[in-house]
């Protein structure tokens, strides 16, 4: 292969798998909230929000 | 009263099921030959540009926007959009988020049926011994309804139904079956797909032969991954990129809104975005560009790519290429392309069919299995036509305008309707509510003005190809039953010289022009070849031209009686509409029903 296409290649593709790597170890590293947050008590608003 | 909603069981549930709903079989088709077409290495850069500018905006928008719906109890874009903003007309703009899931998985779902049906043959040793013509063939048998290849009468349509059963079989099992789905399906599909890159990356000069001498995986990868800066200013590589940072995202369609309806009130949607997000963009650009491309490349030559890449490289040539690796990888291989072929397409129709059931539970108390199966009969109803008249053009029609310019439209409103009617600020603090990361100010800007205006350019360059699809323009044979037939255009020749000709039969040489990579000097040229154009015609027709003719395109080549594929087509764009208008009634009887029950919003 040229080394100009290893370099954009390896470039795009480490990029992308750092950044995806790095979001995804956050998301279960992350703690999760406290309650109260539960699905249920979201779900007891019926009314739409003023604008 | 609704019947209670669902909630996602985990996280990185949640996350796999976003990131499967996106993932499809354009991560490992559309991207590749976009890029070779479009500037090689070069066309990361706008695609790069794009993601940042237009992808993660849209996931923003349509993660916090489902995640507000959800707070009041909607789980799909009608009352999502009726939530965010005064007017009865936002509920009829959402209804596209319905109607686009259900359209596009009717005919999705034919393609997810092809690859059960390959993976089948594969183990079945079908392919054992075909050369590349034979296993192309193979494809045209199969997608014509009358033939089988397995003895099995109709076959294309009993693995439809199969495959549409078992769709609505997990939707009807609620969000655990999409999340068991998608946490086996997404890691079996990265197993599966960095095999095969592997093998990509590796094949080298290992699959030359005879008839390809030259053939070199590296030619692929070089000419995919080398930039050519030139390009950069061409606005059709801008658009392009756009395009597919927009198609692999699965952004427009409503599925993001309705998975993101079920997360918890004050639960990250920041993070989730951009993880489910850059997921996609890794099988995207890291197992998608090293698949196919230098595969093909490796045993066809890059030549043969180039004239040849595209959509049905996938089912026409990847299962003669594994033929090479010897028959036992040649079984492991199929098992893995068509497997993650597989994965790919059932976690995205999945999502498609969760935005009519959850609409049908919120608004009617329907209960999932109600739900699902309501959704599998219609998808069922709108899909047969694609299954039996995909050779008539109806299968592209419903890709066109219900997965192309549908998504278009509505992401385009969805946008302006958050940016500018429910507002920035509340849209800022909807995006960073409960965020696990901090989002830099920038994207306020960005979905503010860059993104509404490059949705804006994208749908305004997509007019005059939209009016050309209205006029029928892609053909000369307009009526819907006529009696005569008319020569098609050549591409860019004037005309075209009859090469031989029967009663039922004519074929047209034309001079065409193809794209050949010189090894050498490292380039690719443009030179000109001799093509060939054949009609086929039926017992009651017959050809009206004689060897030598000059053929210029709209003159009578044939006569007799001729049903034209612009019925067909015509037809599966009524049913389109049908099926737009049949879920505006049912939002217009859910209004109704909260009018009666003191619900309604003004």
């Amino acid at each position: 292969m040229k080394t100009e296409a290893i370099i954009v290649m390896v470039g795009a593709q480490g990029i992308v798998v750092a950044i995806a790597a790095y979001f995804f170890y956050k998301v279960l590293t992350v703690k999760p909230k406290p309650e109260p947050d539960s699905y249920s008590e979201n779900d007891d608003i019926t009314e739409r929000q003023d604008n | 009263m609704a019947a209670k909603a669902e909630s996602w069981g985990s996280r990185v549930g949640l996350i796999l099921a976003m990131a499967g709903n996106a993932v499809g079989l354009g991560n490992f088709l559309r991207f590749p030959v976009q890029a070779v077409q479009n500037g090689g290495g070069a066309f990361i850069i706008p695609y790069l540009v794009c993601f940042v500018v237009m992808g993660i905006p849209l996931l923003f928008i349509e993660w916090s926007t489902g995640r507000f719906g959800g707070r009041y109890g909607n789980h799909s874009t009608p009352y999502i959009l009726d939530t965010m903003a005064k007017g009865r007309i936002w509920k009829y703009i959402g209804v596209f988020g319905i109607f686009t899931n259900i359209a596009v998985a009717s005919y999705y779902c034919y393609i997810e049926s092809w690859t059960m049906s390959y993976v089948y043959h594969t183990i079945k040793g079908t392919f054992v011994g075909m050369d590349q013509a034979q296993v192309a063939g193979f494809f045209d048998t199969y997608t014509t309804v009358a033939k089988s290849t397995t003895g099995i009468p109709y076959e294309a349509v009993v693995f439809y139904i199969a495959c549409l059963l078992l769709n609505t079989y997990i939707l009807s099992k609620g969000l655990g079956g999409i999340e068991k789905v998608a946490k086996i399906g997404m890691p079996l599909l990265i197993l599966f797909g960095a095999i095969l890159a592997f093998k990509g990356l590796t094949l080298g000069t290992d699959g030359a032969s005879d008839m390809f001498p030259n053939a070199n995986a590296w030619d692929g990868l070089n000419f995919l991954w080398t930039p050519q800066f030139d390009s950069l200013w061409s606005a059709k590589v801008w658009l392009a990129a756009a395009g597919q940072i927009f198609f692999t995202l699965s952004v427009g369609m409503g599925t993001v809104h309705c998975y993101a309806a079920y997360i918890k009130s004050k639960d990250d949607i920041a993070l989730n975005a951009v993880s489910a997000g850059f997921m996609n963009e890794f099988v995207e650009v890291v197992l998608g560009s090293s698949i196919v491309i230098p595969i093909a490349a490796g045993y066809l030559g890059l030549d043969w790519v180039l004239q040849n890449a595209g959509f049905g490289m996938a089912f026409q040539t990847m299962p003669y290429l594994f033929q090479q690796w010897g028959h036992v990888l040649a079984v492991f291989a199929g098992v893995f392309w068509f497997g993650l072929l597989f994965f790919a397409g059932i976690t995205s129709s999945l999502a498609m069919g969760t935005p009519w059931i959850g609409f049908m539970r919120d608004e009617f108390g329907w209960k999932n299995n109600k739900g699902a199966w309501s959704f599998g009969l219609i998808a069922l109803i709108m899909g047969l036509p694609t299954v039996i008249f995909f050779k008539e053009g109806v299968f592209d029609e419903y890709d066109y305008w219900a997965g192309t310019v549908s998504l278009v439209v509505f992401a385009f409103l969805e946008t302006v309707l958050f940016a500018w009617i429910f507002g920035m600020k509340r849209g800022w603090e909807e995006i960073n509510l409960g965020a696990d990361i901090k989002v830099p100010v920038f994207f306020k800007y960005v979905i503010l003005v860059v993104t509404p205006c490059l949705l804006g350019w994208v749908l305004l360059a997509s007019t005059p190809d939209i009016a050309n699809k209205v006029m029928n323009n892609d053909t000369h044979n307009k009526e819907w039953f006529a009696d005569a037939y008319y020569a098609e255009d050549y591409g860019s020749a004037e005309f075209g010289v009859v090469d031989s000709v029967a009663p039922n039969f004519v074929k047209i040489a034309f001079e065409n022009e193809k794209q050949v990579f010189d090894k050498t000097q490292n380039t690719v040229n443009t030179i000109k070849y001799t093509d060939y154009k054949t009609y086929s015609f039926k017992n009651e027709q017959h050809t009206v031209v004689s060897l030598g003719d000059k053929i210029h395109p709209k003159d009578k080549i044939a006569e007799g009686k001729f049903t034209n594929n612009v019925m067909y087509k015509t037809l599966g764009r009524l049913l389109l509409i049908t099926l737009f208008i049949f879920i505006s009634v049912v939002v217009y009887r859910a209004y109704l029903k909260r009018v009666k029950e003191g619900r309604a919003t003004a």
